[in-house]
């Protein structure tokens, strides 16, 4: 088992870093401390972080944050960023508008 | 459902060259791109490139994105623009947005090129306006005509933060300083050089702690920082900006292929996660392919290589070639593309501390920290040499894989030889008749004309001109040394312009007898450049 699924082990506590309040997801307004304590309540993947704090899930769909999110993650865990399974890939990997998404075009496409 | 042989996603460099060695063999080609206009970054490169003839060397990126185009439109390559690839499916099943609908397409194969997008680091204030990429940099400058900002302080030392910068330079804008954390220059010597010598500081070994400023940046702090990258207390120094640039490395957009199923892994020396590809970029599902920035970042000259590679690779895995046709064409291009992958800055180089040159020459590490050769050891590189009459001084001191020199020069005064990472040698043998071509092809703006013996007291300097404005004949002001310190007084004697220059004008500047081998750049009395 490699050590970012061993939920088993101890992290320690929580200790306050002076740039905790930094934002880190702009789109969604997350902080590196937000991140952090996430990790300390037990979200070890960097697809449960997303489903709790919704980093990388705004306008930017994680372009910006992504890497950055799993830097933080990788150092509270103590495991190196490599190791650490990126986010599921969906679509749409843009953002979208809802009416657009839900608009099937008719016909071949692109040359009529 | 409307289909095609061949889906290319990105209409950047190695899109269009994949999707241009696929129509050339009968495929019924469609290359998708988000943006309005085609051409990836090659619309935002106003620089020359690197590499030899075959590599499109000495020509300006938005030209060799012209001549990609054409050849696309002439092999009959269908490319649709504004056109948003939201997901690639099972079956090679692409679903793109198109203005307000939602489309699906088909095809026998896909080539992902969908490049990479940038790195950001954080500090305190990084999102305050003003603080932008130096991809968005070029953006608003190559692309849109608009200033970024006046006062700039650019992080990020490789090649992308060095160009940039002189960009900026030359869009009229002031670097007030380039700041690295790492603890020497990224990027190629001549790139750090032609900015340094405009007068721009260089800070290695120092970082950004924060940006000042209430509602938009009006200032930075930077320090230096430690072997473990931790700030020195006591380091810090201010400046006055309006603008950061961050110029920080960039992250494959593998996301389609990901979820394409496509195996990947993450892979510090390519930037990150990217698809597992054979030698031809075919990823582990059969029929899909990645070229280019998304399979690794590199940059633009190897993009349209693996492309084209991929592109004859889709053509004969749909039975378009035979196997034997596919060796014969990707032989030709893998030893083009291994050429580009030699030298200091090789993949299996990165990160390295070289410190001589293949010759056996010591190499800078004044250029490596402060971004130019000191006085006293430009002589030890074999392209600079002391002659009677007018003769190339070329202050190449880095085995880069470039060669458009020795092409430039009609008489064969300049020698890189077979292995085009080798330094230009300047052969005494040959008469330089002052043509210039060799100072306007160096995409390093590293090679200057000098005439010791102009007249008693004075010689002179042909420097590579790319700013405006243009200094008249007759204009008078200061010459600056590498370091970009005023050295003398120097007076504009000349300003060519050729069509063959290709927009590099060649400024020749008199200067006092002793200033000829340190003098290499000119500010004009009343000039903004390299104030």
């Amino acid at each position: 088992m490699n050590q970012v699924n061993d939920r088993s082990r101890d992290l320690g506590p929580m200790v306050p870093q002076p740039d905790d309040d930094r934002i880190i997801c702009r789109c969604e307004e997350i902080t590196k401390g937000e991140i952090r304590q996430a990790v300390h309540d037990g979200m070890f993947t960097l697809t449960e972080i997303r489903r709790y704090l919704r980093t990388g899930m705004g306008l930017c769909q994680g372009q910006t944050c992504a890497k950055l999110v799993k830097g933080i993650v990788a150092r509270e865990l103590g495991v190196s960023p490599a190791e650490l399974e990126p986010a599921t890939s969906r679509a749409p990997v843009r953002p979208i508008e809802m009416r657009v998404f839900a608009k099937e075009g008719k016909g071949d496409g692109a040359d009529e | 459902m409307k289909r095609y042989d061949l889906i290319v996603i990105g209409a950047g460099p190695s899109g269009l060259s994949a999707a241009i060695e696929a129509a050339k063999r009968g495929l019924h080609v469609a290359v998708f791109d988000e943006n309005g206009k085609p051409g990836g970054q090659l619309f935002k490169q106003i620089h020359k490139f690197f590499g030899s003839r075959e590599h499109k060397a000495k020509l300006r990126g938005f030209t060799i994105g012209r001549q990609l185009l054409a050849e696309a439109d002439a092999a009959g390559v269908e490319v649709v623009l504004n056109a948003v690839v939201i997901g690639l499916y099972l079956d090679k099943e692409v679903v793109v947005r198109l203005g307000d609908e939602i489309r699906h397409y088909k095809a026998d194969a896909i080539i992902a090129a969908t490049g990479a997008s940038e790195n950001m680091v954080t500090f305190e204030g990084w999102t305050l306006p003003g603080v932008i990429g130096a991809g968005a940099a070029q953006t608003m400058m190559n692309l849109h005509g608009v200033r970024p900002g006046r006062r700039i302080l650019m992080l990020g030392s490789g090649n992308v933060g060095l160009v940039v910068s002189f960009q900026l330079l030359q869009c009229g804008c002031e670097v007030a300083a380039l700041v690295d954390a790492a603890p020497r220059i990224g990027g190629y010597g001549v790139h750090a050089a032609k900015v340094a010598r405009t007068g721009v500081p260089f800070y290695l070994s120092h970082t950004i702690v924060k940006a000042e400023g209430e509602d938009h940046v009006t200032g930075v702090t930077i320090a230096r920082v430690d072997e473990k990258f931790q700030f020195i207390p006591g380091t810090e120094k201010h400046f006055d900006v309006d603008t950061i640039c961050l110029a920080v490395g960039l992250s494959p957009m593998s996301q389609l292929l990901k979820m394409a199923g496509c195996r990947m892994e993450d892979n510090p020396k390519k930037g990150g996660q990217v698809p597992i590809c054979d030698s031809y970029g075919e990823t582990s599902v059969p029929g899909i392919f990645a070229a280019g920035d998304v399979s690794g970042i590199e940059e633009a000259s190897s993009a349209m290589i693996e492309g084209r590679i991929a592109g004859a690779a889709a053509a004969c895995r749909l039975g378009f070639i035979t196997r034997e046709e596919l060796e014969e064409a990707s032989s030709a291009y893998r030893a083009s593309l291994s050429q580009l992958r030699q030298g200091m800055f090789a993949p299996e180089n990165r990160g390295k501390l070289l410190e001589k040159t293949e010759e056996g020459v010591d190499i800078s590490m004044n250029l490596l920290q402060k971004g130019y050769l000191l006085d006293e050891e430009v002589e030890k590189y074999p392209g600079v040499t002391r002659r009677k009459g007018i003769h190339p001084v070329i202050e190449c001191s880095q085995n880069i894989p470039c060669n458009p020199c020795q092409d430039a020069c009609a008489k064969g005064c300049i020698q890189v030889g077979k292995k085009i990472t080798s330094l230009p040698v300047v052969d005494g043998e040959h008469p330089c008749i002052g043509c210039g071509m060799c100072v306007a092809s160096c995409s390093g703006q590293a090679i200057f004309l000098l005439n010791e013996d102009y007249d008693e007291t004075s010689a002179t300097v042909t420097l590579p001109w790319e700013f405006l404005p243009v200094p008249e004949k007759g204009a008078r002001g200061t010459a600056l040394g590498r370091n970009g310190e005023p050295v003398c007084e120097a007076e504009v004697l000349e300003v060519k312009t050729a069509k063959a220059f290709d927009q590099t004008r060649l400024l020749t500047m008199r200067v006092p007898k002793e200033y000829a081998m340190k003098a290499r750049f000119f500010r004009a009395a009343e000039s903004g450049v390299g104030a």
